[in-house]
């Protein structure tokens, strides 16, 4: 099974878990229809839109309101810490919730107990709280944007927002900023580094570097990174590995968004659904 | 007062430098924002800086401020119903937010980025069109709270945002309000950096 988890931006919405469905009007997860929209809602569209792609079952979203309270992210904390071994998850996506580290070395406490541990992915908030408990070791990917790899890059902060400045100034030399985060245990096995230049790497070596076609506006639009994150679950649920799903992830990408012809105020859903051309047009 | 004269008589541990600072913990960052505000409206040098460790779950702010103004700021915290779970004493500076702000011109649209938030504008409408990058579940929150309306119009994202994603967007709008030349006529006070 692939697991997505992540919080959806709409106050009390109660936790839900069920396979992602989508009807005309939007996405549903359980019996909650909810808005093809940034954040978890566009990396379980995309990440579905691969399943469809590739013939295989739906994948299971577990969701819950959360607006930056906290509420729906402890509800995700608890779910996670507290069912994990009744299901049969291969691989495990967890995106944007609130940085709670004792609640997440809770939950890594239970996943590594199990007897055969999921393919672990993270980002935004999930990614936050991996490295600021100093847990990045046990995540096979992380899917930085230069922002993102700065801090993780920074030994000494806790949350992009505290990254210091000199490391902060190395977003141009991402290779500099690699080296550090895998020196200080703070980067996943994988990385894929999203940018002007999209940067594949593992266990500190830069694989491969994409840069076409160089797409200017998909920079300002919101969720394309998180459009990364859920194709890779999905083509590593597809039987990709890590690396592997990274280079077609980042090509269908820049390859769905030339398609959708944008501007810097197109939405991410009118990229989602190029998914499946581009995906046709980068595997031949 | 009597919440922090308790806590200035318990040094640190090897701390022998002059303790002319103390720390605000507060319960969230939501209320560390607002409290920021509210002080820096009325004129206290103070500035939100990461909390000690024992204090962190990720997503933290705490508001550090001059050991002499502390009456003043109690009171005041006290009467807005914004009191501190607890007060420290610090004798050196901690880790301040990245308040760096990076512009990106597109033609008709403009981008500011601070940390790991951006913000994009029409030119021409001033209309938020976009709002990327960030981490934390309220991200997309403020997302549908922003986009498509007036820059100068637009909710601030410290008022309405509770975490450090939304700090960074607060850091990103303020410089675009600068930029695209008027003042924020939501709140009708001057912006600092």
């Amino acid at each position: 099974m692939l697991l997505l988890v992540g919080p959806i931006p709409i106050r009390d919405l109660p936790f839900s878990l069920g396979h992602v469905e989508f009807t005309g009007e939007g996405f549903r997860v359980d019996s909650q229809l909810l808005d093809v929209n940034r954040g978890t809602a566009a990396m379980m569209s995309a990440a579905y839109s691969i399943c469809q792609e590739f013939g295989l079952e739906s994948p299971m979203g577990a969701v819950a309101g959360d607006i930056g309270t906290r509420a729906g992210s402890v509800k995700i904390y608890d779910y996670l810490a507290n069912n994990l071994e009744l299901e049969d998850v291969s691989v495990l996506t967890l995106h944007y919730i609130m940085p709670d580290i004792a609640r997440n070395k809770n939950f890594l406490k239970e996943l590594n107990a199990l007897d055969k541990r999921p393919i672990l992915i993270a980002d935004a908030g999930a990614m936050y709280v991996a490295k600021a408990g100093g847990d990045a070791g046990y995540y096979d990917v992380f899917t930085p944007d230069l922002g993102e790899m700065a801090f993780l890059a920074d030994e000494r902060a806790v949350h992009p927002t505290y990254t210091r400045g000199f490391i902060s100034d190395l977003e141009d030399d991402v290779p500099e900023l690699v080296r550090r985060a895998f020196a200080s245990n703070n980067a996943a096995r994988t990385l894929f580094v999203k940018g002007k230049v999209d940067y594949i790497c593992q266990d500190g070596k830069i694989l491969e570097t994409i840069d076409q076609p160089n797409i200017e506006a998909l920079e300002p639009i919101g969720g394309t990174g998180d459009m990364i994150t859920g194709m890779i679950s999905g083509l590593i649920y597809a039987g990709k590995s890590p690396v592997e799903a990274c280079r077609i992830a980042g090509r269908v990408n820049r390859k769905a968004g030339e398609l959708s012809q944008p501007t810097p105020a197109t939405q991410v859903k009118d990229i989602i659904k190029f998914i499946p051309a581009a995906l046709k047009e980068v595997l031949g | 007062m009597k919440w922090f004269k308790k806590d200035v008589k318990e040094k640190m541990p090897g701390q022998s430098e002059a303790v002319t600072r103390g720390l605000l913990i507060f319960a969230d960052t939501g209320s560390v924002m607002q409290a920021e505000q509210i002080l820096k409206e009325e004129s206290y040098d103070i500035k939100v800086v990461s909390p000690p460790a024992k204090y962190r779950s990720g997503c933290d702010l705490c508001v550090e401020f001059p050991l002499v103004e502390e009456p003043g700021i109690a009171r005041l915290l006290k009467q807005i119903g914004l009191p501190p779970i607890d007060v420290l004493p610090v004798s050196k500076n901690g880790l301040e937010p990245l308040r760096l702000c990076r512009t990106k011109d597109f033609g008709n649209y403009l981008m500011v980025r601070s940390a790991n938030m951006k913000i994009t504008i029409d030119k021409k409408t001033k209309r938020i069109v976009n709002i990327s990058g960030g981490g934390c579940p309220d991200v997309p929150y403020l997302a549908c709270q922003m986009v498509g309306r007036v820059l100068a119009e637009s909710p601030e994202p410290v008022m309405i945002g509770f975490s450090l994603c939304a700090y960074s967007l607060n850091t990103a709008r303020e410089e675009m309000l600068k930029i695209a030349g008027g003042e924020d006529a939501s709140s009708g006070r001057p912006h600092t950096h």
